[in-house]
């Protein structure tokens, strides 16, 4: 059995905003939540802004354990929180809990990372040039930082791309959800591959997008 | 004005414990360049940071512009860094930022108005020699360029006082040298006092008024730059006019290492003492150069054995400082380096050198 091509579009069109709407929540709490993590991942390290061994092991022991569970598990895992918070187990607002919180010690890494790369020097030109503690982390890090972290920036929306589709086994709607209730569930090889051509353009997108803007960045 | 008193800085704790810097007392007045000299691991980066307030001493005290600044609180050392403007090794730019935005960043920190900081901004990039650079990002400038903007950064705020941390360490001579020059030309017009920590005697011989050397973590000499050059003894001082190797022909004659340093010594003292005392005087190896604004020289002369109060009297009276090299342990033949002595090679453009 399989879904006539023109009865497709109302099925992938909704489905397609639905991904989008749901990435773009997510993303906003990972960037807000997961940048500053990042920075004192980064500046409670030996030799940062703020050397901090006690905070810098705490940290990155819970982020490590954010990051240790495959998102589908994760996902099961944390219902009774997801109820807590977004009212309800299903559906794209209560996608948004368990793809954030995979989402945010995803990114906070990928910052760290980022903000490694800036030689220590520079952060010590921004502490001796007078600058506070902020405003060296906001001019000198992160703003140095800028082409790594727009890289970490398309690295994780794919992710993120990746998370709502699994999402989409339990109801969070979108292309995920379009994949299993009729691709997989019905064996429909029409929606099965559009789904899939869909996410593969998607990927493809954001990443030429977020190439691009990397390029603009860099001096 | 800088001054390092007893200063101990440790690193780690307990049985981890590394000691780097003992005891290390230190001055540079207003309108002077103070080099810190060392092989590397001696601590000089440690003391550059004590005194930049990027890390606190274990002991000891550090002044600033008559501002005692070990033990302030954190927000105070904000405004305390302030006046001590610091200029690293190969500049620490920000690459995505312009020249002027570099220059800018202190002045960002401190909050001046745009207006403010735009004409500052343009009136340091003059200074340094770079107005037609405002809008290049730093990997579009020379190294030396970059280090011009790294100083002009580094005097946004005013300050009183100059730190050189290996400011000129991978520059080549020419930059190395248009770099000095323009630290030495602020010291004099902005009467800063100026901390200069390097590796290179050339540096030292170039621009410092007064110099230290600082060996695993402790000061085993200091002194003005010239007192050092005309001790025939020092440590610093030979190492800033190193003896040539000396021509090796000295049979039967008296050898004599010559110190002297200052106005008073006539440049044409090897002639004179020809002419003037009829010495017949072997030139036998010799260095002249102006260190610290005066010349400076070291040679090795020979006269015969009869001669040498004569030589030493007529010196003596120049002010140039004369001690006998001992005797070769047997008549060397002359095909064979002759042992003692301050170095025993003999090239005969060393000599030719010291003529010129």
């Amino acid at each position: 059995m399989s879904t006539d091509l023109d009865q497709l579009w109302p099925l992938l069109f909704p489905a397609i905003g639905q991904t989008l709407r749901m990435v773009a929540a997510v993303m906003l709490i990972v960037i807000a939540v997961g940048t500053p993590v990042g920075v004192v991942l980064h500046n409670s390290s030996p030799g940062a802004l703020f050397p901090h061994r006690a905070l810098r092991a705490t940290l990155s022991w819970v982020v490590n354990l954010g990051r240790s569970l495959p998102f589908l598990i994760l996902m099961a895992a944390i219902i009774p929180f997801t109820r807590y918070v977004a009212g309800t187990t299903i559906g794209v607002s209560a996608a948004i809990v368990p793809m954030s919180l995979a989402g945010i010690p995803y990114f906070a890494r990928l910052v760290e990372t980022a903000l490694r790369e800036i030689p220590r020097e520079a952060t010590e030109a921004g502490r001796a040039a007078g600058g506070s503690r902020l405003q060296v982390i906001v001019s000198v890090q992160l703003a140095e930082a800028l082409p790594a972290l727009a890289g970490s920036l398309t690295i994780a929306i794919v992710g993120m791309l990746e998370f709502s589709a699994i999402a989409g086994t339990i109801g969070a709607g979108g292309i995920g959800y379009l994949a299993i209730s009729y691709g997989y569930e019905r064996f429909d090889t029409t929606v099965m591959t559009a789904t899939i051509v869909t996410l593969i353009v998607m990927v493809q997108v954001i990443q030429f997008t977020g190439d691009r803007v990397v390029r603009r960045l860099s001096h | 004005m800088i001054r390092v008193e007893k200063l101990h800085k440790t690193f780690g704790t307990g049985t981890r414990a590394r000691p780097v810097l003992h005891d290390v007392d230190l001055t540079i007045a207003q309108g002077t360049i103070g080099a810190v000299v060392g092989p590397s691991g001696a601590g000089k980066s440690t003391l550059a940071r004590c005194v930049n307030l990027l890390e606190r001493p274990t002991s000891g005290r550090v002044r600033v512009a008559g501002t005692d600044v070990t033990d302030l609180p954190e927000r105070e050392l904000r405004d305390a860094r302030r006046a001590i403007g610091t200029v690293f090794q190969s500049a620490n730019l920000l690459r995505r930022r312009t020249a002027a935005q570099n220059v800018a960043m202190p002045l960002r920190y401190l909050g001046v108005t745009a207006r403010e900081e735009k004409r500052r901004v343009a009136e340091l990039l003059e200074r340094v020699g770079l107005a037609d650079r405002a809008a290049d990002y730093p990997a579009q400038l020379s190294g030396g360029q970059r280090q011009r903007v790294g100083i002009a950064r580094a005097l946004a705020l005013r300050p009183k006082v100059l730190l050189s941390d290996e400011a000129t360490s991978g520059l080549d001579p020419a930059a190395t040298r248009s770099v000095l020059a323009l630290l030495r030309e602020l010291t004099t017009d902005l009467d800063l006092a100026i901390l200069l920590i390097t590796h290179e005697m050339e540096v030292v011989r170039e621009v410092a008024d007064t110099a230290a050397l600082l060996r695993e973590g402790r000061v085993v000499e200091s002194g003005p730059v010239r007192q050092l050059v005309a001790d025939p003894h020092s440590a610093l001082g030979n190492a800033l006019l190193p003896d040539r190797p000396v021509s090796r022909d000295r049979r039967g004659l008296g050898t004599w290492r010559l110190t002297y340093q200052g106005h008073a010594v006539p440049t044409d003292w090897l002639t004179r003492l020809g002419a003037d005392h009829g010495l017949d005087v072997h030139l036998l190896s010799a260095t002249v150069e102006e260190i610290a604004g005066r010349a400076a020289g070291r040679a090795t002369v020979a006269v015969g054995h009869d001669r040498a109060e004569e030589l030493t009297a007529a010196l003596g009276g120049w002010g140039i400082h004369a001690e006998p090299l001992p005797e070769p342990p047997s008549p060397v033949p002359a095909d064979e380096p002759a042992a003692p002595g301050p170095a025993s090679e003999t090239t005969a453009e060393t000599v030719e050198e010291a003529v010129v």
